[in-house]
């Protein structure tokens, strides 16, 4: 059986689970569709939480960015992570106390206020269309890469399927198919890690192979520290960008990572608020597994890399290197005229760099560049489509509710039955996949630069906003209001500035305009901070929240 | 209370110190029984594995505050 083969077959098989454990789980009322009936398990909860979260993005791109970018590159790796546990220890137990269904739920109860539970829509829904965007981009491009069939073909098959479980099934639905996906994604992602890092160092767990020596007893990550600085690249085991955007862009990923909808709601669903608490342990451990193997990964993709290509002349490329120039992601440019694929850092002191290589297709190439079996290189493609499919079904799941739930029946129509909501729910959903479709197919160009605007957003608007919320009794509506509004209109203004306006905007590296050298993906963490010193004085020169609000506060501060 | 921002500090020690403001310095050094440099090593592996650690601390914490002040839940 070849690549392709194999791929028809795991990527059908896993749809066929999917699908499955869909008809299982179907949804029969608006508790079981937005929360799925708040009884999921802590470590059921944990796995779909972690598929939730962990993206075409996580799965396709990090190990690809941390290979090329080394120590820079750990950014994600913490910020990704340390989230959870500001999510954990602030913010889960409590909204899971609080008992509703949806952040626009809890915002506008919480501040009295159908202003600001308008406001949290809105953002609700924009960051979750800015990211299912990508997804959907993700299905695409594997579908079109390992079973050449056409992008928009792609997109369309992931959308029926997506539709099938997440209108049908609902929170239900989705949590019991990400369950099975977190399986899949995780397996496809470690068992390359397992053969690659057995094959190098004879040690077949990849965290500890990649702190280990090969067989000629020098230490990977030395190794390939030697390689690059003989290519003239910058070392991989140091930072290299200034240190305050490196901790600006941490704290925003994490910050952003605690105030995503998506993330939040799955903890809605547990049974009690203990729950609530031990399902984020897991699912930081879960998603751990795949956030430690991705810097083994990218060592061992990089290494390689730099082994095989470099020096090789272009006829002798191995198989993979030609069809991903035929798609383009592999571009090479023989500006010599010697017929040799040169690949040399900034700092080669003779020789000019000839190749420019797509980040993304790292982890999808790996495999064939390790040359292990058609059948592992299937399992990944299968992978890239389990990790797509989970983040695009959860996002489905909060633009829905918040259309439904938040607009028609906590705005608009508070009569609406419940079979009436149940069917707006559907309705939305239904809706949001076909617009989720669109952008997949055809991607608006900026697609990759608002998922920092996502983060940012996040970071510097629900984050504040909830903490606040909980921990301050005294905090009312004025003070949300201003502190929200300042942080995103900040926020959003640097990003766009630098994005599409500065004059030195299309210079690579470091923008000398820059702000104390914060990049635009780093910027959330000043919105945040702006909001704190706009909401804290507002909120105490304006009338303390009403009574009931002060005791729903302490409500949602005693345990049980 | 003082718990949270016990671990809290832990959480940022070992990310925006070991992993970033103290990396290059901590890089003198390995991992013992390792070949890691240990900037390295708490940027990619070491914070991350803290961090799931710190979550079930705070659990076990909780709990057995719930424990001890007889919170039961239905």
């Amino acid at each position: 059986m070849d690549v392709q083969a194999w791929t028809f077959l795991l990527v059908g098989l896993s749809f066929a689970l999917y699908i499955g454990v869909a008809i299982l789980s179907r949804a029969s009322s608006t508790g079981e569709f937005y929360v799925a009936g708040k009884g999921v398990s802590p470590i059921a909860n944990g796995l779909a939480t972690a598929a939730d979260w962990m993206s075409a993005a996580s799965f396709i791109g990090m190990a690809g960015l941390i290979a090329f970018d080394g120590m820079d590159g750990s950014v994600y790796l913490m910020g990704w992570t340390g989230g959870y546990v500001l999510l954990a220890l602030l913010l889960a137990p409590y909204l899971r106390k609080f008992g509703k269904f949806t952040v626009p739920d809890f915002i506008g109860d919480r501040y009295g206020s159908q202003a600001a539970r308008l406001v949290a829509i809105i953002c609700a829904i924009f960051v979750s269309f800015t990211y299912i965007a990508g997804q959907m981009k993700g299905v695409g491009v594997v579908f079109s890469r390992f079973l050449e069939v056409e992008i928009h073909w792609g997109v369309i098959i992931g959308m029926v399927l997506v539709f099938f479980y997440a209108v049908l099934g609902g929170m239900k639905g989705i949590t019991y198919t990400q369950v099975a996906q977190y399986c899949v994604l995780i397996f496809a992602y470690t068992i390359p890690a397992v053969f690659l890092a057995f094959m190098v160092t004879g040690n077949p767990v990849p965290q500890l192979a990649l702190g280990s020596t090969d067989e000629g007893g020098i230490g990977l990550l030395q190794k390939l520290d030697g390689m690059l600085t003989d290519l003239g690249f910058k070392n991989y085991t140091e930072y290299h960008k200034n240190t305050l955007d490196i901790v600006c862009i941490t704290a925003a990923l994490m910050l952003g990572t605690a105030g995503l909808p998506h993330v939040i709601i799955r903890f809605f669903t547990v049974k009690r608020v203990r729950d609530a608490r031990s399902s984020a342990g897991w699912a930081l451990l879960f998603i751990a597994v795949l956030y430690t193997t991705a810097p083994a990964i990218a060592v061992f993709a990089r290494t390689n890399l730099l082994a095989t290509v470099p020096g090789t002349a272009h006829v002798d490329q191995p198989g993979w290197f030609k069809t991903w120039e035929d798609v383009g992601l592999i571009k090479w440019n023989d500006l010599d005229g010697d017929g040799i694929v040169t690949h040399v850092g900034k700092s080669h002191p003779t020789m000019a760099n000839e190749l420019v290589i797509d980040k993304d297709i790292m982890v999808l190439a790996n495999p064939e560049i390790a040359g292990l079996p058609d059948w592992v290189i299937a399992l990944v493609a299968a992978g890239g489509l389990a990790a797509a499919l989970s983040t695009a079904a959860g996002l489905l799941m909060v633009i829905s509710s918040a259309v439904s739930h938040d607009l028609v029946k906590r705005t608009f129509r508070p009569n609406i039955s419940e079979r009436g909501e149940l069917l707006a729910a559907r309705i939305a959903a239904s809706v949001a996949v076909i617009c989720a479709g669109l952008l997949g197919i055809w991607p608006p160009g900026f697609v990759t630069q608002v998922v920092a605007f996502a983060f940012g957003l996040a970071a510097s608007s629900f984050f504040p906003a909830i903490l606040l919320g909980i921990f301050w009794k005294r905090f009312n509506v004025a003070g949300a209001v201003s502190g929200m509004l300042c942080g995103i209109i900040f926020t959003a203004a640097y990003i766009i500035w630098f994005k599409y306006f500065d004059p030195n905007r299309s210079i690579e590296g470091p923008n000398p305009n820059w702000w104390f050298g914060i990049s635009p993906e780093g910027i959330g963490t000043l919105g945040m901070l702006l909001n704190f010193v706009v909401a804290i004085p507002v909120a105490l020169l304006t009338p303390p929240p009403s009574r009931e609000i002060q005791d729903l506060v302490e409500h949602i501060r005693t345990p049980a | 209370m003082c718990w949270i921002l016990l671990l809290l500090s832990i959480w940022a020690f070992v990310s925006f110190g070991c992993g970033i403001l103290l990396a290059p310095w901590l890089n003198n050094f390995t991992l013992p029984g390792t070949m890691y440099p240990l900037g390295f090593w708490f940027a990619q592996q070491g914070s991350i594995y803290i961090f799931v650690i710190l979550i079930f601390v705070y659990v076990l914490l909780m709990n057995r505050l719930d424990r001890k002040y007889g919170v039961k839940e239905a």
